[in-house]
């Protein structure tokens, strides 16, 4: 149960330390939804040129659980696709290997949104 | 090296360019306590993950899988505790930290659309759950999709 719990703080820590910096570093200012953005583009060139894999090896759910990681599945999925299918998986692939991802988001995030008011 | 480092500058700036150059270049002591925070809220949050994979693990299901319904577990808490107004409160200490792992995408998917809700659930609810998630989707599967056609024509 305990197994990779210090890869997956010290790789998850370091990835959100980088979205720390660009926020703080950049003029004007990212916003959250500038980094979510980068990063989901960013994980998925990283996961292309097969340079997010070895992080995901070494920092299991550090690197998964981060947006980036996220990308990567794009990414990832899209080729394994295109392995398959030809070019009809480049526009499948994708969607494919984040169904649950992006059904979850919509489906939790609908009926926490209906469920709940914001406080305040 | 030495001689040349005691002649006189050559740049020339007013007083007021200084100061803004000054300003520019200094390290601001927010930054150093910003990325510390970030670093424990983050790591702490994928090590939650990374449980949540494990025990899915112990559950019979293979890595790949654990992976997927870790994620969409955290998912679900993310969107939980943003409904109950406890994410906002990881936020403001955590920053990036508590932005960049999937349970911040959860954030903001559903703080906007409960902010909306009086403006009814089809452009309210409906509309606002894709502020952010939209953007976010538009460039992670148009990415994906440009890498899947680059794929196919190096193979």
């Amino acid at each position: 149960m305990f197994e990779m719990i210090m890869p997956a703080f010290i790789v998850g820590g370091l990835i959100c330390v980088i979205g720390q910096l660009l926020m703080d570093l950049t003029k004007p200012a990212f916003t959250p939804a500038h980094v979510l953005v980068s990063f989901v583009t960013g994980g998925a060139i990283l996961g292309a040129l097969g340079w997010y894999e070895p992080l995901v090896k070494i920092g299991g759910a550090g690197a998964t659980i981060p947006l980036s990681g996220f990308g990567y599945s794009l990414a990832k999925g899209a080729m394994e696709a295109v392995g398959k299918q030809g070019i009809l998986g480049a526009l499948s692939g994708g969607v494919e290997a984040t169904a649950v991802g992006i059904a979850a988001a919509v489906f939790f995030g609908y009926l926490m949104s209906v469920a709940f008011s914001p406080k305040g | 090296m030495a001689n040349q480092s005691s002649r006189q500058p050559t740049i020339t700036v007013t007083p007021e360019q200084y100061k803004s150059l000054a300003q520019q270049y200094t390290p601001k002591p927010t930054v150093v306590k910003n990325v510390v925070r970030a670093f424990f809220v983050g790591g702490i949050i994928c090590v939650i993950g990374q449980i949540i994979i494990n025990l899915f693990v112990i559950a019979g299901l293979n890595r790949i899988d654990a992976s997927t319904a870790a994620t969409a577990t955290m998912i679900f808490l993310g969107a939980m505790l943003t409904g109950l107004g406890v994410y906002d409160e990881i936020g403001k200490f955590g920053g990036a930290g508590s932005i960049v792992p999937i349970t911040g995408f959860a954030n903001s998917i559903v703080a906007p659309a409960m902010e909306f809700k009086r403006e009814g659930y089809v452009l309210g609810v409906g509309a606002k759950l894709f502020t952010v998630a939209g953007p976010v989707l538009v460039y992670g599967i148009a990415t994906s999709i440009v890498v899947g056609i680059v794929y196919f024509f190096l193979h």
